[in-house]
């Protein structure tokens, strides 16, 4: 008798405490920069793509929902394809944090709900954003050797201009 | 070589005597960075960076820094690998080598297999100190095969040491001084060495990379790795062949002690691209109303039941087929209807090649051995073209001398500056006869040019000079006698005196002197070996297996008694002029044409069946020293696409059982029933079954892996076409898994090695891990198992051996006609390696090669079976007059020789006028 009316009591005890409900989605929740959601292909401050098609987002990748193949224009590497399948993505972050270029970043943004599983398979198209996402100043090819469009041989950051082979100075 | 004991860091490890502390310490398994050193290549001490601690005695304390690869392993040395003042050096040297290493590895070939890579992590440098700025390099352009990325260089210098030193090449050299150095040409152009796709494995860096694989790229993690077999020629190189996404994007070398063991030759390498070519052939076709149409399998089978119930079948095989497939057709036909694919002169050339090896009482040297061979006679075979991978060989054997001469003076045999200092003055005892001038020509002795008769009448002089119960030559010139009895008396003196010769062209009397002369040899040398070069990869198979020529087909088909013909993997095009093949076509009812790629052939046939290529399937090959070897699948090609025995079985269903030559031909259901009935047809080729570990192999009673451990992607790669996870593909001719789970390890057998990585060693020298001995055999064993062997016979005593009497005549040159010969190309005669881009890239025209003399004008009309053909002409020094070169396969597709043809001058433009 005891225990049913200090039941009773507790219970409408909670209709005094703070609300702990959500009105999603009219009341949207509050996520930190760097919440780790939906993933997406970023650009440099140029605006060409930043992803090189390293592959290391792929093998750092838990579940393996990563694959991507390299192609090459103007000495500046692609990929051909870039597939994530998020019917696997565990949203773990290891893919951004293995990234040599911040190509690859998380967003704060889950809502991904699809009725159909196939369409959680995101191809490249699908991931390419047009700005550079949380960092807005790093180009990767201006600090890497290669040349490419806009950028000569020996003209990155802490480089001297390729060594002259006829000179016949030490 | 005797054993002896080093102490490692207080660890007692046994070792050899005779090598260098870098090398006992990498067989004792500890983790030594090093750079310019390479089991090939021996040691300079250039990049200073395999330092480690030598102390004089145990009670020596102090001890001294020494670098690892220019010390000798002498009894009880004392070393420590893991002193600090060691540890420091190295550090040190790393981070100056990093100091102007660009930031490049995600967009390098070379990364996650980077011995850079591999070597920084193993040192601890993680963090750059310098903040100046770093040189940096123009690259150049440097053909179809390698790319050039010279910032990264680090300036180890085993390009340069490979390219001249141990290639031969001299259109690779190192300019500039100190931090400047470069590695590259004189200017922008492609490498001409035959070897220069090797640079892409000997370069610790990226500096040299894949360029064909770098258009397909992927990482060295994501590829499936399958041991595989060169199909190019009949040497049998080992590779690796590695595939993503069902193709194949590159082939690596696969060390195998006896045969090609570090190196390739660029066919080998780039060669492939005919498996992925536009010309690949990936449905079945069947000719309705005189147009082919792509069918279904099911079509394709019904069609031939029904072309095999109006007469005979005969089965047409190939010497470029794999042995399971040569043996289910003749199960299928029998061996009277059963056919080599090759013409009477090939078919007799072959024959007689395997009959020598098997009978002359020589040795039968592996390649490596020949490296050792210390007087090579070459009769009448530009092994560089047609065996390219054992010219390399013999261009080491011409180091003998100095090897003796560098004992003599009690320097070690690795130590390579001083051994190729002292070599410089020893004479070579490689002597070239040849009609044309080959790339061994450098590194001779001496060189003849003469009419391949004329040659082989000279072998049989040295045959008789050294046994005069050998037939003598008459009517020899003074000079010849005198040049025999020169080459007589070195292979005489020699201790390992060895003769290659071979089929490229057409003459048996060249292999039939050479056979003499290793006969003669043999009597007081029994070392003295014999090597005689044939033409396709499973040449030496098929000739083990016999059957009829395609003249014998030509006959029956004109007696009206076949009805079907069922070719695998022929284009008979190569092999009969192409009024031959039109009479046959005519002749015979039915073609079936079992290929995988698409040859002119095919255009004939009623039928053609998608056959699996080398990286498609499994199967094994017997190279032209008798070594049978097994190639294994790294692709697994959608449904119709299979390997060609089980197309002859598919197509043996469909038939009535009677007509079966063998009845279990129908029952056979992986790779290793086809190997247990070749095994009891032909007790012969009976060891090939054992080439490689069966299917139900299994170690730590698991499957052996065939991808990496941390192959990417597997739950996305095909998730654009079903999201849903696929089982990996069942593999039942391989004791492989085609997934990444499975045993995988440094003592798997060599035959099922799929690539190279041991833990912290990511790159292709993660070899080390794999051998028992640096540069020695395998700790997995052997790979490949030998045919032709001399155990059992050698217990009995030399066999008696018959000297061939037929010497031929001497050439003499006509007036009014040439004799043809073949002009084989490294890139260009070759037929499947002519699909792939980069080798297509690399074939030059075909012209007319003539003698010096001959040459008056710029352009000359072949007049062939085939007709006339208008060619660009080439001086070619040193031909002997009455003999024109002629590109082999190039100019005409079926191109017999030797052939007597005339030849027409075309006035030059300004005459004309």
């Amino acid at each position: 008798m005891l225990d049913t009316l200090r039941t009773l009591f507790l219970t409408a005890l909670h209709a005094f405490h703070r609300r702990a409900t959500v009105q999603y989605p009219e009341q949207p929740p509050y996520l930190p920069p760097r919440y780790r959601g939906r993933i997406i292909l970023s650009r440099d401050p140029d605006g060409a793509e930043r992803c090189v098609a390293c592959n290391l987002c792929a093998v750092a990748c838990p579940v393996d929902c990563i694959s991507l193949q390299k192609t090459e224009a103007d000495g500046r590497w692609y990929p051909e394809y870039f597939r994530i399948n998020f019917s696997r993505c565990i949203f773990c972050g290891l893919c951004e944090e293995a990234c040599p270029t911040y190509a690859i970043q998380l967003t704060p943004d889950f809502e991904m709900g699809e009725y159909a599983r196939s369409n959680l398979v995101y191809e490249k198209e699908d991931l390419l954003i047009s700005g550079t996402g949380k960092y807005p100043d790093y180009s990767f090819y201006h600090v890497a050797g290669i040349p490419v469009p806009g950028k000569a041989r020996g003209a990155s950051e802490r480089e001297r201009p390729p060594v002259d082979l006829h000179s016949l100075l030490p | 070589m005797t054993m002896t004991s080093i102490r490692i860091d207080g660890r007692d490890c046994p070792t050899r005597s005779g090598i260098n502390l870098l090398q006992a310490c990498l067989e004792a398994g500890a983790s030594l960075p090093y750079f310019c050193w390479h089991p090939e290549l021996g040691s300079v001490g250039a990049c200073r960076q395999c330092a480690i601690r030598q102390f004089s005695g145990p009670d020596d304390t102090k001890g001294r820094i020494v670098m690892a690869c220019m010390t000798p392993v002498s009894e009880n040395t004392i070393i420590s690998i893991d002193d600090p003042e060691a540890r420091d050096f190295r550090a040190s040297i790393i981070e100056w080598m990093m100091v102007n290493h660009p930031h490049d590895c995600p967009v390098c070939e070379e990364g996650g297999e980077c011995h850079l890579q591999d070597m920084t992590v193993m040192t601890g440098h993680n963090a750059r100190r310098y903040r100046f700025t770093k040189r940096t390099h123009r690259n150049q352009d440097l053909g179809p095969f390698v790319k050039h990325e010279m910032n990264r260089c680090i300036a180890c210098y085993r390009c340069v040491r490979f390219y001249r030193d141990y290639a031969g090449g001299d259109d690779l050299t190192v300019f500039a001084s100190h931090d400047n150095v470069y590695f590259g040409r004189a200017e922008d152009g492609t490498l001409q060495n035959a070897f220069s796709g090797n640079l892409v494995e000997i370069c610790p860096t990226g500096v040299f990379t894949d360029k064909p694989f770098s258009a397909v790229y992927s990482r060295k993690w994501d590829m499936r790795g399958a041991p595989s077999v060169c199909v190019h020629c009949a040497v049998g190189c080992n590779t690796i062949a590695n595939a993503r996404e069902e193709t194949l994007r590159r082939v690596l070398n696969r060390y195998n002690t006896d045969v090609n063991r570090y190196l390739l030759c660029d066919r080998g390498r780039f060669g492939h691209g005919f498996v992925n070519a536009p010309t690949r052939i990936r449905t079945p076709l069947r000719t309705i109303d005189g147009q082919q149409v792509p069918v279904p399998m099911a079509d394709a089978l019904t069609a031939f039941a029904r072309m095999a119930a109006r007469g005979r079948v005969v089965g047409i095989a190939s010497p470029r087929a794999a042995l399971e497939t040569c043996f289910s057709l003749h199960a299928l036909v029998g061996p009277q209807h059963f056919c080599t694919g090759q013409t009477r002169q090939e078919h007799e050339c072959v024959e007689l090649a395997h009959a020598l090896l098997d009978r002359h009482p020589g040795a039968l040297p592996t390649m490596h051995e020949m490296e050792s061979a210390d007087a090579v006679l070459v009769l009448g075979e530009d092994v560089c073209a047609t065996a390219p991978r054992l010219g390399l060989s013999l261009r080491q054997s011409v180091r003998q001398a100095s090897f003796h001469t560098a004992d003599d003076a009690r320097v070690p045999r690795w130590m390579d500056a001083a051994v190729r200092t002292l070599g410089a003055e020893c004479p070579s005892g490689l002597y070239v006869l040849t009609p044309a001038p080959t790339d061994l020509d450098g590194v001779a002795a001496e060189t003849l040019r003469a009419a391949p008769d004329d040659i082989a009448r000279l072998g049989f002089a040295i045959a008789h000079e050294i046994d005069p119960a050998a037939p003598a030559v008459t009517d020899l010139a003074p000079d010849d006698v005198l040049l025999a009895a020169r080459i007589a008396h070195t292979l005489v003196a020699a201790g390992k005196p060895l003769v290659v010769s071979g089929m490229q062209y057409g003459a048996p009397a060249l292999m039939q002197a050479a056979a003499s002369i290793v006969a003669a040899l043999a009597r007081a040398t029994p070392e003295a070996g014999l090597s005689l070069g044939l033409p396709e990869c499973n040449s030496m198979g098929l000739a083990m297996m016999g059957g009829m020529p395609l003249e014998t087909v030509m006959e029956q088909a004109r007696a009206g008694e076949i009805s079907t013909l069922v070719i695998t993997e022929n284009d008979l095009t190569r092999h009969l002029s192409p009024a031959d093949v039109a009479e046959l076509v005519a002749a015979v009812a039915d073609i079936v044409v079992i290929d995988h790629t698409a040859t002119p052939l095919c255009q004939q046939a009623s039928l053609v069946l998608p056959v699996a290529a080398f990286s498609e399937c499994s199967g094994t090959l017997v190279s032209q020293e008798g070594r049978a070897q097994r190639f294994f699948q790294a692709v697994f090609p959608p449904a119709p696409i299979q390997a060609g025995w089980r197309w002859v079985q598919a197509l043996a269903r469909g038939l009535d059982p009677s007509l079966l030559h063998m009845a279990g031909l129908t029952g056979w259901r992986d790779l290793d029933d086809v190997l247990a009935a070749m095994a009891v047809a032909f007790p012969r080729l009976a060891p090939a079954a054992k080439a490689a570990p069966g299917a139900d192999y299994r170690m730590n009673g698991q499957k052996l892996r065939s991808q990496t451990y941390r192959a990417s992607g597997r739950t996305v790669i095909r998730s654009f076409v079903n999201v849903r996870d696929q089982p990996p593909p069942g593999s039942p001719d391989a004791p492989f898994s085609s997934s990444m789970e499975g045993a995988f390890g440094p003592d798997m057998p060599a035959a099922l090695v799929s690539g190279y990585q041991a833990s912290p060693w990511n790159s292709v020298q993660a070899l080390n891990r794999f051998q028992h001995e640096i540069g020695g055999d395998m700790r997995g064993g052997a790979s490949g198992i030998r045919l032709l062997s001399r155990t059992a016979s050698d217990e009995a005593g030399p066999r008696p051996y018959a000297y061939a009497t037929d010497i031929p005549t001497p050439h003499t040159a006509q007036a009014d006609t040439v004799v043809v010969l073949p002009d084989t190309r490294l890139f260009g005669s070759e037929e499947l390696s002519m699909h792939s881009p980069s080798i297509m890239a690399r074939a030059t025209a075909p012209a007319l090669g003539l003698p010096a003399g001959m040459a008056t004008s710029r352009h000359m009309v072949l007049h062939l079976d085939d007709g006339a053909h208008v060619l660009p002409v080439e001086p070619v020094p040193g031909l002997p007059a009455g003999i024109v070169l002629c590109p082999a396969h190039m100019v005409a597709r079926a191109f017999r020789f030797p052939r007597v043809a005339r030849l027409e001058r075309i006035p030059d433009e300004g005459e004309r006028s």
